[in-house]
């Protein structure tokens, strides 16, 4: 789960990590009086859940209040596109009003969890405020890592010999190391994926701040930290991605493709996903039903395929275990009557019930067409694009 | 023999809700031979009349001498049921749990580093060894058949599918292991493929990986150094956009490694004959087999 610039800021506030004094706004006028509260040269900044703001509009340098209000005016209300965003942009719902602070070096400093250490990772650069991908591409060697102990945790000499590698000033060493250990601590005690700070600061009056903050949390530690919930902007996510995730499905919509896929199990998913393009076509979305999936789940499972307007037929793969195929089967058939679609199904069932599953669909007069395994739901695939005159 | 279950299993299955209920009891018609199961609350009572419940995992592992763990405890508790197990001395402990919090599974590890249990998954479907007609996890134990093929994977469903193509070409299997789509877990790809290429059942290897992480290049290199027998491979995600989870916490694109081709370039380089595709992966085991 992503939160907000805003947010990430609040929260390393909490845990003493030094921050530019800041405010949120809503409207120009909002944004013009806390750049006056601030002096009049401040940062107006799009709260977007996306990275690259800066190249695509979506950050501001001012020198007065009233250019605030402007600067805040042309992103508020519109949909800001950066190269991480879909191709229609994030909704820009507030700005960030922040002081603005004479720079003297930009530094990187993030923290992420790393499968092959086992162990949360921090990753340190005195090459900050550039894309930390390109410093790992051209000069690995200014990369810096430690691995944090995952029974002692980060002890404040591994902090300090961070600081000193990235060429923290000495006489700011001391505060660096407290920066450090305190993101070390918000990672692990609030369940986060990612703690990324870019630039992280050394200022030209001998402080050291996060000029920039962006922390995303792990979704399967979600239920142990409701405040953190609670600081989701669901506005910020795909609507067919919201809509799913609220149903309990694991869907994610993938821009450019035409075929819908239903998929039980999220390694089969992805083998679906690649079938199409065997059959010259790509994947509309990832969607796994998941194990014991009821009727009504599937049910809006399918309606939420169906309603992407990209898809044009629908692949559908299961393999009956927990799940069964019948109760799957009439699952499609709710989906299929309440959305009143006539779109072509190719359809595999294999496992607990399947008989009964393709008995259903033949009943219910969807035009569907049965496939035994993969390879022959490739070659359907072939059939039915190539027989839609659309596609041509 | 088979190489983590058989004849030999004595199977112990912590966490008897709705779900782990009817997941031990298939494994009870499978023929496995489960002799525990634990549970809070039910101490004292057995498990369809037959199999006797505990407290504690160490009491039922003092009482009948099970040497397999099986956890189906949901995704809060289950770190702890793995502890629970490791300290309670059994051999091989599985968790089929999904969605375990990946800092649980951190100090889970730290924890469980150097003592003597193996652990498989979190987010697994377990393992089967179909000659003794050993199941530990979720595995359909209908669409197997005896043979000498062993398969490792990350995936459940998928793993299904392969073992699916093998059975109807004829090509049976040795043991089949689900390594689990966590990006941490215990078990890796080179475990296995070390214990395959030292199992007398097994001829050749099915490995089935996905985006996400680097283990698959690391099974790479170990095929490269270490592996005598045929390897069929096959890794899917080809057609999925970086930095979006697809569905397991640890198939996400990070970074260039992280790519399916990538995967793919490091498995040929090693020999490994790669199905072009999830959809040929028996045929692909046929043809390197001589069928």
């Amino acid at each position: 789960m992503n939160i907000h610039e805003y947010q990430a800021r609040e929260i390393l506030e909490s845990y003493g990590v030094s921050v530019p004094r800041a405010g949120v706004a809503s409207t120009p006028d909002e944004a013009r009086q806390l750049a006056v509260e601030f002096g009049g040269r401040v940062a107006v900044k799009a709260q977007v859940h996306a990275g690259g703001r800066g190249k695509a509009g979506g950050v501001k340098l001012v020198q007065a209040p009233d250019e605030a209000a402007e600067a805040a005016a042309g992103m508020l209300g519109t949909n800001l596109v950066t190269h991480q965003t879909k191709a229609g942009g994030a909704p820009v719902r507030k700005v960030l009003v922040a002081e603005l602070t004479d720079i003297a070096d930009e530094l990187y400093v993030a923290i992420t969890m790393d499968a092959d250490a086992k162990a949360a990772m921090v990753m340190a650069s005195s090459e900050g405020g550039v894309e930390i991908e390109e410093v790992a591409a051209n000069t690995p060697n200014k990369i810096v890592r430690h691995a944090v102990d995952p029974l002692i945790g980060l002890s404040p000499y591994h902090a300090r010999d961070i600081a000193m590698k990235i060429g923290v000033p000495t006489d700011l060493v001391q505060p660096a190391t407290g920066l450090i250990t305190n993101l070390c601590r918000v990672f692990q005690e609030l369940d986060a994926s990612l703690v990324e700070i870019n630039p992280l600061v050394v200022t030209t009056d001998g402080r050291v701040m996060a000029l920039d903050a962006k922390i995303a949390f792990e979704d399967d530690a979600l239920f142990r930290h409701r405040e953190i919930l609670d600081l989701e902007d669901s506005e910020q996510n795909d609507e067919l991605e919201q809509k799913a995730h609220d149903a309990g499905l694991a869907y994610v919509k993938l821009d450019g493709g035409r075929v819908g896929c239903m998929v039980n199990g999220a390694g089969l998913a992805m083998a679906t996903m690649d079938i199409t393009k065997t059959a010259g076509a790509a994947p509309a979305n990832f969607l796994d039903v998941g194990g014991g999936a009821a009727e009504d789940k599937i049910a809006e499972a399918f309606e939420i395929i169906v309603s992407d307007d990209d898809v044009e037929v629908i692949l559908v793969n299961l393999f009956g275990g927990i799940l069964r195929c019948d109760v799957a089967a009439r699952g499609i058939v709710m989906g299929a009557q309440y959305t009143g679609t006539q779109m072509p199904l190719v359809v595999a069932m294999r496992g607990t019930n399947a008989n009964e599953g393709l008995q259903i669909l033949a009943d219910a007069g969807l035009n569907v067409t049965t496939v035994g395994d993969l390879g022959e739901a490739a070659t359907a695939l072939t059939q039915v694009l190539g027989a839609d005159g659309s596609n041509a | 023999m088979g190489i983590l279950v058989d004849e030999n299993t004595r199977l112990l299955v912590q966490g008897l809700g709705r779900d782990g209920s009817f997941q031990a009891s298939s494994c009870r018609a499978y023929g496995t031979n489960m002799v525990a199961g634990v549970h809070p609350r039910r101490d004292g009572t057995k498990f369809e009349d037959e199999v006797p419940i505990f407290e504690t995992v160490a009491e039922a592992v003092e009482a009948t001498g099970a040497n397999v763990g099986l956890i189906f405890v949901p995704a809060a508790g289950a770190a702890d049921a793995i502890i629970e197990q490791v300290d309670a001395g059994l051999p091989l402990v599985v968790c089929i749990s999904e969605g375990v919090p990946v800092q649980d599974m951190v100090t889970t590890l730290a924890y469980i580093e150097g003592k003597s249990s193996r652990l498989l998954g979190p987010n697994c479907p377990g393992l089967i060894h179909p000659s003794s007609r050993a199941k530990v996890g979720i595995i359909p134990g209908n669409i197997l058949s005896e043979g000498r093929v062993g398969v490792v994977s990350r995936s459940g469903t998928l793993t299904y599918e392969a073992v699916m193509q093998l059975t109807d070409l004829g090509i049976g299997q040795s043991t089949c292991i689900g390594i689990g789509g966590d990006p941490l877990h215990g078990t890796t790809f080179v475990d296995v493929l070390e214990m395959f290429e030292n199992d007398d059942e097994t001829d050749a290897i099915v490995m089935i990986g996905e985006i996400g992480g680097t283990k698959e290049q690391q099974a790479a290199e170990f095929i490269k150094n270490h592996v005598t027998k045929s390897v069929v491979g096959a890794i899917v995600g080809q057609t999925a956009p970086p930095g979006k989870r697809m569905g397991h916490a640890g198939a996400v694109i990070t970074g260039k490694a992280a790519l399916a081709s990538e995967k793919i370039r490091g498995l040929k380089e090693a020999g490994v004959h790669v199905a072009e595709s999830a959809a040929v992966i028996g045929a692909k085991m046929a043809e390197v087999l001589g069928r």
